[in-house]
């Protein structure tokens, strides 16, 4: 059996590179966890965090991977939270972990249908039409109070223990770990995805559909199925926020979410899985910090800080991390390069 | 891990609870949970003056006890206010929680005061079932039906036949709706129709239109603290107040805060209220003067609500001997009465709401400003929501 060229195979070895565990990564992980134990007293804002980040990865799905741009992501995240609330609250799935689930799948499933609407047209196109999804859903559920409660938001919910024994306590502890562990086990999911060949296609439709068509990628499938998966992860995310603040309201739907959740993504830089998880770490905290500090003028700080970083860093806050990143390559490189001679 | 977090989290809850018994030492800790932006903006803002004029004019100190006023901004969304009183509660250790002025962010904090055994103290909401959610609820503001019922008296009693009502689609305005049209059908009155309008951004030119097209005698109006300007506009836009058809509802609609920008429009609009700026009592008086020398604008209903509730936390403070716990604060808080800007009150000892003096008052330009000038007084109402049960 001859070896395959060389080209194909720095080709492989430059994929499994890329699929390989970062040490940054890892320490990122054992930080966020490890807040468990470090970080008791901030164990709410942590949990917001934790849902914020979720909803975050699940619109760099779409954006920063398939290149459809959103402004009414909230649509699946609302979907998701009154789905979640409403099994709780009339005790259809009372264990949080099955509803969540649950929550997840009718999210996914909105986003199926939806996911139709975005392969029409242009990125000014999308926006409309996503937009429009999201105000149409607000609008149902203030229409149906009698099921979502309307302008007063979804009052009564109780939540049971996770698992049956974890109670969600006053100080967000079980909050906290149960929202962490959910984004971990969704993170990996996404990781594996976006590494996969089915995400290696969905870059090069982002990048250049018609060529992709070309070479024989069916470009609607993929959009349709990752718009799904996104959605899914929006309505997790929401779901997240129910469950942990035992409320939905009609905020979930509204046009700020989504709005500011496209702060988020910038600000964290989209197009790698961490961008959201970033930029959901630096918004929040800002947006605490600012707001504990000047409960009038706060939006002025954020907006100021927005520009500047977006001014600063181009249009993501991954420049700002280039030296090390191309040190990390270069390292990469010489390994493969290495590798490859011994193999010659 | 998760186990090893939970005997973690069981042990921080005992400390904390240990703390919070034995906290009891200099400070007593206020969290003021209020919109400074977003939709309900103003009201935050005129409840925040009052909270530092009442702090202004009575010190920082009462029974031996510091009091901290620590303020956070809900941004006028309920999820976030449930998150900012769990924080002030947990983090914080505050000894009450104050502000909410809408009444999903007054009930999504309910089961957190019931299980803290914090004070949560409602300065503005005004649905009426509010103070039912938690023992450890009271309210310095006003509820719906105190002043619906009342105008409807008023109306029927004023040839008033046929009206049509319209308030914003939710809770409050739900109850303004269901106890006015209650009481104004009870005494023989005929409510043409009764239109729901959206809370958010709402424009009231279809709803008007509507409403004029049913020729009523007079309209009945509930909208929230901040929204009554944008629908006055309409209003005389409409050409409603030259048709003659009569402007009636809670004083909510001619809120102070917008009142003299409302224009000649407002003139003759009857509501019924607690609090007017222009509520002759010298009390009052002294009241307006400092507020407005304080903030470049006029104190309205919802400033009174929080200049009571820090009325209500010192006095009740003094009572206790400066013990600042849940039970012991509710207990000393129940039946106590004094004398507010707005008139006499007191809080009911069975529901802890506020019993008040209801007004009719009248639109009229005074001096060249407009004000809601009283001319009949219905004192001591209880919160009829609760009564009829």
């Amino acid at each position: 059996m001859t070896p395959p060229p060389i080209a194909v195979r720095t080709a492989t070895e430059w994929l499994s590179a890329r699929a390989r565990w970062h040490p940054l990564e890892i320490v990122f992980w054992f930080a966020a966890f490890a807040a468990i134990y470090l970080f008791p007293a901030r164990h709410l804002i942590l949990t917001e965090i934790a849902w914020l980040g979720l909803f975050a990865l699940s619109l760099d799905l779409i954006l920063g991977y398939a290149g459809i741009i959103s402004l009414g992501h909230a649509a699946f995240f609302g979907f998701g939270a009154y789905t979640a609330a409403l099994l709780a609250k009339h005790e259809i799935i009372e264990e949080p972990v099955l509803a969540l689930l649950i929550s997840g799948c009718a999210a996914m499933a909105l986003g199926f249908v939806t996911s139709f609407l975005v392969l029409r047209g242009s990125d000014l196109t999308r926006l409309m039409v996503t937009l429009g999804v999201a105000l149409v859903l607000r609008e149902l559920a203030n229409r149906y109070g009698w099921l979502t409660g309307g302008a007063d938001g979804l009052q009564g919910v109780s939540i049971k223990p996770v698992l049956g024994v974890f109670r969600f306590d006053m100080f967000g502890h079980t909050g906290y770990t149960y929202s962490l562990t959910v984004l971990f086990i969704l993170f990996l999911v996404a990781r594996r995805l976006v590494n996969s060949p089915f995400g290696l296609s969905l870059l090069s439709v982002k990048s250049n559909p018609l060529r992709s068509s070309a070479i024989g990628i069916s470009v609607d499938a993929r959009l349709v199925a990752i718009y799904t998966v996104a959605a899914g992860y929006a309505g997790i995310a929401g779901a997240l926020l129910a469950q942990t603040t035992a409320f939905a309201s009609l905020e979930v739907f509204s046009f700020d979410r989504s709005a500011d959740l496209l702060l988020v993504l910038i600000i964290g830089g989209a197009g790698y899985l961490y961008g959201g998880l970033i930029g959901a770490i630096i918004f929040k905290f800002m947006q605490d910090y600012l707001s504990a500090l000047t409960p009038q003028y706060w939006p002025f700080w954020i907006g100021l800080a927005l520009v500047v970083i977006v001014l600063v860093g181009r249009d993501r806050i991954t420049s700002w991390t280039t030296p090390i990143r191309l040190m990390a390559a270069r390292l990469n490189w010489r390994a493969l390069a290495r590798r490859s001679a011994e193999r010659l | 891990m998760l186990s090893r977090c939970m005997i973690g989290a069981t042990v921080s809850l005992a400390i904390g609870a240990m703390a919070n018994g034995a906290f009891a030492q200099d400070t007593v800790k206020i969290g003021l949970i209020v919109s400074m932006t977003g939709q309900q903006a103003s009201t935050g803002k005129q409840i925040k003056a009052a909270v530092d004029l009442y702090m202004k004019e009575h010190g920082d100190s009462v029974a031996g006890k510091k009091i901290q006023v620590i303020l956070r901004d809900s941004a006028s969304i309920p999820d976030n206010t449930k998150r900012l009183a769990q924080e002030l509660i947990v983090n914080d250790r505050v000894n009450i929680i104050a502000g909410f002025e809408i009444t999903p962010a007054a009930l999504v904090v309910a089961p957190l005061a019931t299980e803290a055994k914090v004070v949560e103290l409602v300065m503005a909401a005004g649905t009426s079932i509010i103070t039912e959610r938690s023992p450890y609820i009271v309210r310095t503001s006003f509820t719906l039906p105190q002043s619906s019922v009342i105008i409807a008296d008023w109306a029927a009693k004023n040839s008033i036949k046929k009206v049509v009502t319209i308030v914003s689609d939710y809770a409050p305005g739900a109850d303004a709706e269901k106890s006015f049209v209650g009481q104004f059908t009870g005494t023989g009155g005929q409510v043409a129709e009764q239109i729901k309008v959206p809370l958010a951004n709402p424009d009231f030119a279809p709803f008007l239109q509507r409403a004029a097209d049913a020729k009523p005698d007079a309209i009945f109006i509930f909208v929230p603290s901040g929204q009554g300007g944008t629908f006055m506009k309409q209003y005389a836009e409409r050409g409603l107040d030259k048709a003659g058809i009569k402007l009636i509802g809670p004083g909510d609609v001619t809120d102070d805060d917008l009142l003299p920008g409302m224009g000649d429009a407002a003139i003759g609009t009857v509501t019924a209220h607690m609090y007017s700026a222009d509520h002759p009592s010298a009390k009052n008086k002294a009241y307006v003067a400092a507020f407005e020398k304080a903030n470049n604008f006029r104190p309205n209903f919802m400033s009174v609500g929080g200049y009571d509730g820090m009325n209500l936390i010192y006095e009740a403070l003094k009572k206790t001997g400066g013990k600042a716990d849940g039970d012991s604060l509710i207990a000393a808080m129940k039946g106590m009465s004094w004398e507010s800007p707005r008139g006499p009150i007191s809080i009911d000892p069975e529901t802890r709401d506020i019993i008040q003096n209801i007004y009719i008052r009248k639109v009229e330009n005074k001096n060249g400003q407009l004000y809601n000038v009283e001319f009949q007084t219905f004192e001591a109402v209880k919160d009829f929501g609760k009564i009829k049960k």
